[in-house]
């Protein structure tokens, strides 16, 4: 049982003896009435003095959010009311979203957070009228006339507390925007508020220290150059054991034509290396002609969940290192955020890369006309030509021995509209894929619950509730199809899923897409094969002796 | 409900200041002439400074929420309206919002039964509703039309004979008299009804539910029950029109209460919420193309970042690098 988070039982005792909005509770107290509280397994910890200071952050020092004196700096709340300013003015979407609302309330019971905790300031629109209040007591004497005609209030230590709290219990997911009539997204207003709280030093550590080491490394996890060559190079030794195929990734080789950019989390954490050995074996199916920089060795961009500024200065190394390398274009692995950065931000924020060319694929001859300006193509897609061209020899009955289904990363379906792909990999793939119900996948997808830099083991109270949603979903297909599987094309995922299938759904073990890939790929000269990556035994190839026994 | 009845206190005490004015002070000049011009002045600017405002502020990144298949591979079928690729897909895309409240349609309720299990069903009277409410209001705001011309156009006349076609009552009943009341009635007893949507609710959100049914409720009962003089209406609204500052007798308290509640709304109007008329074209989730990766978009404030070079990185790790027979730049 994780330590930071109550036993099953007793948190299935509470979902179903608590009153709760949820379930049509009307709450004793008004929505700014209640205080925050912070208790074990709500909370992560703060970022040390030494890495706020080293990325010029402000007010590096020691505290916690469980103190009562967060040590604000002299004259916070000037600096919050000029940054939200500032912020007014250099964001339209910000400014929009809280002029907009009506508060019709279609996106309350819409995000994971809400559902999960029951949480009135979880609902999206509550977490908005966090901000919005503080917005509106621009109008003090309106307010004084018609004291609480519009939900103003005063900046206070409280509210930044509140902010703190709900701003890390949204994984800016966009579920929310899909619903709202007029396509409020409050994750940008999380954004924002994670960028004003930066401003007075109110930060989380699970997500500096990766933007630090990533800005030093060039990874979250901070491997060295060194380590991180060895771990790729143990991974190819695994392939070769297994298979018999010798694979020799190149890495900061100049004049390759692909450089390939994933997550560090595939390199490192189980189970994201099994799905490095997919893409590996990919690569060597195919001859591609690619390399792997150890400078831009990170895919994600916890940047991204800290500033807009942080977010490009951690982005810029893909394209510096791509035209340093000579490459022609980038291909990129499977990963939610990085996707939502590079689809959506890159270009804007580090182009344009005229020093690239657009995306061809070397062996269908594919133009990748969707990437013509960024230069970065999905790996998804490029498999997904590969197959439909009849380029790849696969088996799919290696794969018999998972039920599978598919968890559709939040980034990947709202932020940038890539739900075919993955489902046509899959279902060539492996033949027993199954969807969850129709309100939880593709863009009505529910998020894992750690997304956006809160996949801390402290925060674990947190996240199991808030993936609570998605794990109700996979216990739906559990029940029905005795899925066993979950599939996804996400780095976090993989990181944050296990703990939670462990808590809700023992049983369901996480694969990565390309995981599946490399099992399926019959090679060039092979030994025979009866287990799969994970050296799992694959149903239907079990050695000739042990049939004959 | 506390929160429902400073609202309800200002709708009342708002109607009853112009019917004493004119019952019992003479004021007729200021509520038929001075207010309406003040309030359209308002209005107009209003909305204009906050259209412009919103304009002033850049979109620094092309951040459609994408509901659909994006553009990619040439078999891939791409959902058009849902993650548009062109301006004139993402204009269908706001204007199946505008005029359908598309998102709306998606809405479910989600609900925890014991298990613990969520389920979710489909939720549509909201959509229902409120498409109800605002396609009413706007016939009868169009239908409004032919108390400021002479002769009343022939789209005004068309729209009055279908919105009348049940001549129930003496005049003609008109069908959107009652879908607005009953709508608003339907948004009102959702607001207290549903813990949820009771909880975010705010007086600012009452204000304009009471103001609208009290301005509706006031219209039906001069068209139907006091009949008012018509006439002398038509000749107040088409001498405002064209500057002539004279009012015509016998009009009655009852219509200054009506234009009055609809010059306040209107003044209200470019400073609450109610902006999201506005609001819904300019949304940036929904109003702009899922192809930057296809074509750049450009930040105005783009700022300038020093990164940590490759250089850099190498000058810290170069002897590491080297015996991992990495390449290279400085020996
Ligand atoms: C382009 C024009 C407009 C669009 C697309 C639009 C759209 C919407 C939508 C989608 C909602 C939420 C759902 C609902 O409660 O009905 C809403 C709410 C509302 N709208 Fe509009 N609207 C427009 C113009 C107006 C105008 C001109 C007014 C009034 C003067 C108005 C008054 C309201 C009110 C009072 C609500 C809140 C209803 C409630 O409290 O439940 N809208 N609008
Ligand atoms: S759905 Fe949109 S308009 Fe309605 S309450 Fe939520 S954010 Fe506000
Ligand atoms: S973006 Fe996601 S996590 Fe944040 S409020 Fe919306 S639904 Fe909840």
């Amino acid at each position: 049982m994780p330590k930071f988070a109550p036993k099953l039982s007793e948190l299935k005792k509470e979902f179903e003896e608590k009153p709760s909005l949820l379930k049509g509770d009307y709450p004793d107290k008004e929505l700014f009435d209640t205080p925050v509280e912070f208790r074990d397994g709500n909370w992560c910890y703060p970022a040390k003095p030494e890495i706020v200071e080293d990325l010029g952050f402000a007010n590096p020092r020691k505290w916690a959010p469980t103190d009562d004196d967060w040590k604000l700096p002299d004259g916070w709340e000037k600096t919050i009311k000029d940054g939200m300013k500032d912020r007014l003015e250099r964001f339209r979407s910000f400014k929009l979203f809280l002029d907009t609302c009506v508060r019709c309330g279609a996106c309350a019971d819409k995000c994971h957070f809400f559902l999960g905790t029951g949480d009135p300031k979880n609902m999206p629109v509550a977490r908005a009228e966090l901000i919005r209040s503080v917005y509106r007591n621009d109008f003090p004497l309106a307010e004084k006339i018609l004291k609480g005609f519009s939900g103003a209030r005063k900046l206070t230590p409280e509210v930044i507390k509140e902010w703190h709290m709900y701003f890390h219990q949204c994984t800016e997911c966009r579920r929310c925007s899909v619903f709202c009539p007029f396509g409020i997204d409050t994750a940008e207003i999380t954004m924002m508020g994670r960028e004003l709280l930066h401003l007075i030093g109110v930060n989380n550590n699970w997500i500096l220290g990766p933007v630090s080491n990533c800005n030093r490394t060039g990874n979250h996890l901070g491997i060295e150059p060194h380590t991180f060559v060895q771990n790729v190079e143990s991974l190819a030794e695994d392939i070769e054991d297994l298979t018999g195929v010798a694979i020799e990734p190149t890495f900061n080789r100049k004049g390759a034509e692909v450089l390939f950019i994933t997550p560090s989390g595939d390199v490192f954490a189980d189970p994201g290396v099994y799905t490095m050995m997919g893409y590996l074996l990919l690569f060597e199916h195919i001859g591609l002609d690619y390399t792997i920089s150890t400078y831009a060795s990170e895919g994600g961009n916890f940047g991204f969940f800290t500033s807009n500024e942080m977010a490009k200065k951690l982005n810029a190394k893909m394209y510096h290192e791509a035209k340093r390398l000579g490459v022609k274009w980038i291909l990129g692995g499977e990963c939610g955020h990085m996707w939502r950065v590079v689809h959506q931000y890159m270009d804007t924020m580090n182009g344009p890369a005229d020093f690239l060319e657009q995306p061809v694929s070397p062996v269908t001859g594919t133009k990748f006309s969707n990437a013509a300006s960024t230069k970065m193509v999905h790996i998804a897609e490029f498999t997904a030509d590969l197959i439909k061209h009849g380029k790849l020899k696969l088996d799919p009955k290696r794969n018999n021995h998972l039920k599978t289904t598919f968890h559709d990363s939040c980034n990947i379906a709202r932020g940038m509209g890539m739900l075919e792909e993955p489902r046509y990999i899959l279902n060539n793939v492996c033949n027993t894929f199954h969807e969850m119900p129709e309100n939880t996948i593709r863009e009505q997808t529910f998020c894992c619950g750690s997304g956006s830099g809160i996949n801390t083991e402290e925060y674990m109270d947190i996240r199991l509730r808030g993936g609570f949603p998605r794990a109700n979903a996979v216990r739906h297909v559990k029940e029905t199809h005795d899925v066993d599987s979950l599939v996804t094309i996400c780095a976090i995922d993989r990181a944050t899923l296990p703990a939670l299938m462990n808590y809700w759904n023992p049983g369901v073990s996480v694969y990565g897409l390309h995981e599946l890939v490399g099992n399926a790929l019959v090679m060039e000269g092979e030994n025979k094969r009866t287990e799969d990556l994970r050296e799992d035994p694959m149903a239907g190839f079990e050695d000739e002796e042990d049939d004959e026994d | 409900m506390k929160k429902a009845l400073m609202p309800l206190v200002m709708v009342v005490l708002l109607a009853l200041v112009p019917y004493v004015a004119v019952q019992f002070a003479g004021l007729d000049f200021l509520f038929g002439v001075i207010v309406p011009y003040v309030a359209i002045v308002v209005f107009i600017g209003g909305f204009v400074y906050r259209v412009v405002d919103w304009a002033r502020s850049p979109v620094p990144f092309r951040i459609p929420t994408t509901c659909g298949q994006e553009k990619s591979l040439d078999w891939i079928k791409q959902n058009r309206l849902e993650s548009p690729s062109n301006f004139w897909q993402a204009a269908a895309r706001v204007l199946s919002e505008v005029f359908f409240f598309r998102s709306l349609f998606r809405n479910t309720r989600a609900e925890l039964h014991n298990g613990p299990k969520l389920a979710y069903g489909s939720s549509k009277w909201l959509w229902l509703a409120g498409l109800a409410f605002h396609w009413s209001m706007l016939v009868i705001v169009l239908r409004h039309y032919r108390f400021f011309i002479a002769k009343v156009p022939g789209f005004v006349q068309l729209m009055e004979n279908v919105d009348g076609f049940l001549d129930v009552t003496l005049p003609a009943l008109y069908l959107t008299d009652v879908v607005i009341v009953a709508a608003v009635t339907f948004l009102v007893v959702r607001r207290f009804q549903d813990a949820k949507v009771r909880l975010i609710s705010l007086p600012a959100d009452y204000f304009p539910l009471f103001m609208i049914f009290a301005i509706a409720v006031v219209g039906i009962f001069m068209r139907y029950i006091t009949k008012v003089d018509v006439m002398s209406v038509k000749d107040l609204m088409i001498n405002l029109v064209h500057f002539n500052l004279t009012l015509p007798e016998g009009i009655g308290a009852l219509f200054y209460v009506h234009l009055f509640l609809v010059c306040v709304l209107a003044m209200y109007f470019p400073f609450s919420k109610l902006v999201h008329m506005g609001g819904i074209f300019m949304s940036p989730t929904r109003n702009l193309s899922n192809n930057s990766r296809e074509k750049r978009h450009v930040n105005p404030w783009n700022p300038d970042i020093k990164i940590r070079t490759y250089a850099e990185y190498e000058d810290e790790f170069r002897e590491k690098m080297k015996k991992a027979n990495l390449p290279v730049e400085k020996k």
